[in-house]
């Protein structure tokens, strides 16, 4: 219905994206699903009923209830307690605000260093960009759990850390896909153009060569973030994430192990769901940038 | 051919000393041996005594070469925690990491290769579309959670399976195996399937995509001209060209199954190398941690060699490139 109130329908790359985008349901449920939690986390404690950091809020009587029994404050705890009382729907929104954060904030700061390096790598060519891509080739011969495991044991615990292992772990992927696409683009007439009026390196690099290699790179990003989110998850759960102070995703369900196996599911199964719908929706959206941004796939 | 495998052998030796560099100077910025080994209550000779013991007191690049002659001859050195020679402790715990990946990544190919023929041959099927729905799960479950629940599942609520450890062993070529004996593979059945998730996931992806390619490729229409039978098209001609793309990935994935296992490992309280190197980690055991990374990197050479190799054998293109 907004479509017709647009009335000179033109064809603009970024209408046949939308249109590419909308033709499948599935992509358009995981648009809203990840809408609604990006909502949900940004105004977490307008929704949570309880403030999980502040420990006046809590009472160790309350903890380990079942989901749905009533707590001593009044409210209903609907996804139950951890074993501090803490009510894990509330916990869960002040969760998801860590993960997302670290998530993004990875992918953004990963994204911004590999693209710069990759720019560089295709435009200058020759021995930078020999060992660029040589970096490039082994960081990612190294799977990125154990590169960011041995970089926290390093660096120890904390949100910073894991966002500076994220990104060393992650700037590769956007280095190389950047390079990639802008080792055609620099071919182009176009930066011809810009060399021959003697533009500044850094203005054709920014200015003309990077937007046309966002394509590929948005796809990336987007499949990044859902990696780094699951990753953060990883390393909390083994105890080397992010500190007890401020829990993430991950750490809520490393906090439910050991009362898992009393049948106590629900610190850590709720948390996961936050966790999967999170990465699934993500990943749903990510999946149909491609294919609609993907030359190969275009009818 | 030789010169190829030369040259990347070479390539591969000078990948290695770079990673001994960083590994070294890396695990040498965590933390110091000498607070966390030493009871606090020892006097000063003995502190003495035992750094010199450790080799701790000798300047950072002589340690390094000590390390790295001494790597040459096999040793790693001896870990802080157990007092025995690191490689050691990993090799003990090398099979039961071991035939957890390799289970893994067979029962991926297993679960996924026909799957993933499916959903590639009917693109619009019912079928194929919740195939492809089940693949997007299979790589967004995090691994650890989805242990958890089959945990809850199969060991609390219904008790049909054990939780952790890896049961009963058999002893083979000095070493202990667990999928020889009916105990033991029950021990393995959760951790295997929640590793192979993911791995399931890739195979289904790329086995679709590789048919979606090759179907409208000339060969497949020539081979149709020709009159050969559907199935001839697809299992003979069609299947080997996609074995090549998945059995390089599952290749080059082999290593980051072992090293994600790492998760699965400590989720199932499985005794490998994973549970280890955690273990480690958490106590500082220097030659351990060195050690298990060098063991990862030297597998990883390895294992791209192997995949690059087996490229050859399976594309002959490959072989022509390469003598030209």
């Amino acid at each position: 219905m907004s479509i017709s109130t647009v009335p000179p329908k033109v064809e603009t790359p970024f209408r046949r994206f939308v249109a590419g985008f909308c033709e499948s349901k599935v992509a358009i449920g995981g648009l809203v699903v990840c809408t609604l939690i990006v909502l949900a986390a940004l105004f977490a404690p307008l929704i949570a009923p309880q403030d999980p950091y502040d420990l006046a809020q809590l009472d160790i009587m309350d903890g380990r209830m079942e989901p749905g029994t009533v707590g001593g404050a009044g409210f209903t705890f609907i996804l139950g307690t951890d074993d501090q009382g803490r009510d894990m729907f509330s916990g869960i929104l002040y969760g998801l605000r860590i993960s997302l954060s670290v998530g993004v904030g990875s992918a953004v700061l990963a994204g911004l260093f590999g693209a710069t390096l990759g720019l560089l790598a295709a435009y200058v060519g020759g021995r930078t960009d020999s060992v660029i891509m040589r970096l490039v080739d082994l960081q990612l011969s190294f799977p990125a759990i154990l590169a960011a495991l041995m970089i926290l044991a390093v660096l120890g615990k904390g949100v910073m850390n894991v966002v500076i292992a994220l990104v060393i772990v992650e700037w590769a992927y956007y280095a190389r896909t950047v390079r990639g696409s802008a080792l055609v683009e620099s071919k182009r007439e176009y930066i011809e153009a810009a060399r021959g009026l003697s533009l500044p390196t850094r203005r054709i690099l920014f200015n003309h060569l990077l937007p046309n290699c966002l394509p590929p790179l948005i796809v990336v990003g987007t499949i990044q973030v859902a990696r780094a989110i699951a990753l953060e998850a990883t390393l909390s759960f083994l105890g080397l994430g992010v500190p007890i102070t401020e829990p993430s995703l991950g750490l809520l369900i490393a906090n439910g192990y050991e009362y898992m196996l009393s049948g106590k599911y629900w610190i850590s199964f709720y948390p996961g769901i936050a966790l999967l719908l999170t990465i699934v929706s993500i990943n749903l959206v990510g999946d149909q940038v491609r294919d609609v941004l993907n030359p190969r796939l275009q009818k | 051919m030789t010169v190829f495998l030369l040259r990347r052998l070479l390539q591969a030796v000078g990948v290695v000393l770079a990673m001994t560099l960083l590994v070294f100077l890396g695990v040498f910025a965590v933390g110091d041996p000498v607070e966390i080994l030493i009871s606090p209550e020892a006097d000063q000779l003995e502190r003495e005594r035992a750094i010199r013991e450790l080799g701790l007191d000798l300047p950072l690049w002589r340690q390094y070469l000590v390390f790295l002659g001494n790597a040459l001859q096999g040793d790693l050195g001896r870990s802080f925690v157990f007092n025995e020679p690191a490689l050691q402790l990993i090799y003990q715990r090398m099979p039961a990491t071991l035939e957890l990946a390799l289970g893994a990544t067979l029962l991926a190919l297993l679960i996924g290769l026909p799957l993933g023929l499916y959903a590639g041959l009917r693109p619009n099927a019912f079928g194929s579309r919740a195939i492809m729905a089940g693949s997007i799960l299979g790589f967004s479950l995090p691994t650890f959670w989805v242990g958890l629940m089959l945990i809850m599942v199969f060991a609390v609520q219904l008790g049909w399976l054990p939780s952790t450890g890896r049961g009963e062993t058999v002893t083979i070529l000095g070493m202990r195996w667990s999928f020889l004996t009916w105990d033991g593979l029950l021990h393995m059945a959760m951790p295997m399937f929640s590793l192979s998730l993911s791995r399931i996931g890739l195979v289904i992806r790329l086995t679709r995509s590789g048919v979606r390619e090759n179907m409208v490729m000339d060969y497949v229409k020539f081979a149709r001209a020709k009159g050969l039978s559907p199935n001839r098209i697809v299992f003979v001609h069609v299947f080997r060209n996609i074995l090549i793309p998945v059995v390089t990935v599952m290749g080059l994935e082999l290593g980051g199954t072992i090293a994600f296992s790492v998760v699965t490992e400590s989720v199932f309280a499985w005794p490998g190398m994973g549970k280890l190197i955690i273990d480690s980690i958490n106590v500082l055991d220097r030659p351990v941690i060195v050690a298990y990374l060098m063991l990862i990197v030297l597998m990883f050479i390895v294992i791209n060699l192997l995949v690059d190799l087996s490229y050859s054998v399976l594309d002959p293109r490959v072989r022509l490139e390469s003598r030209e």
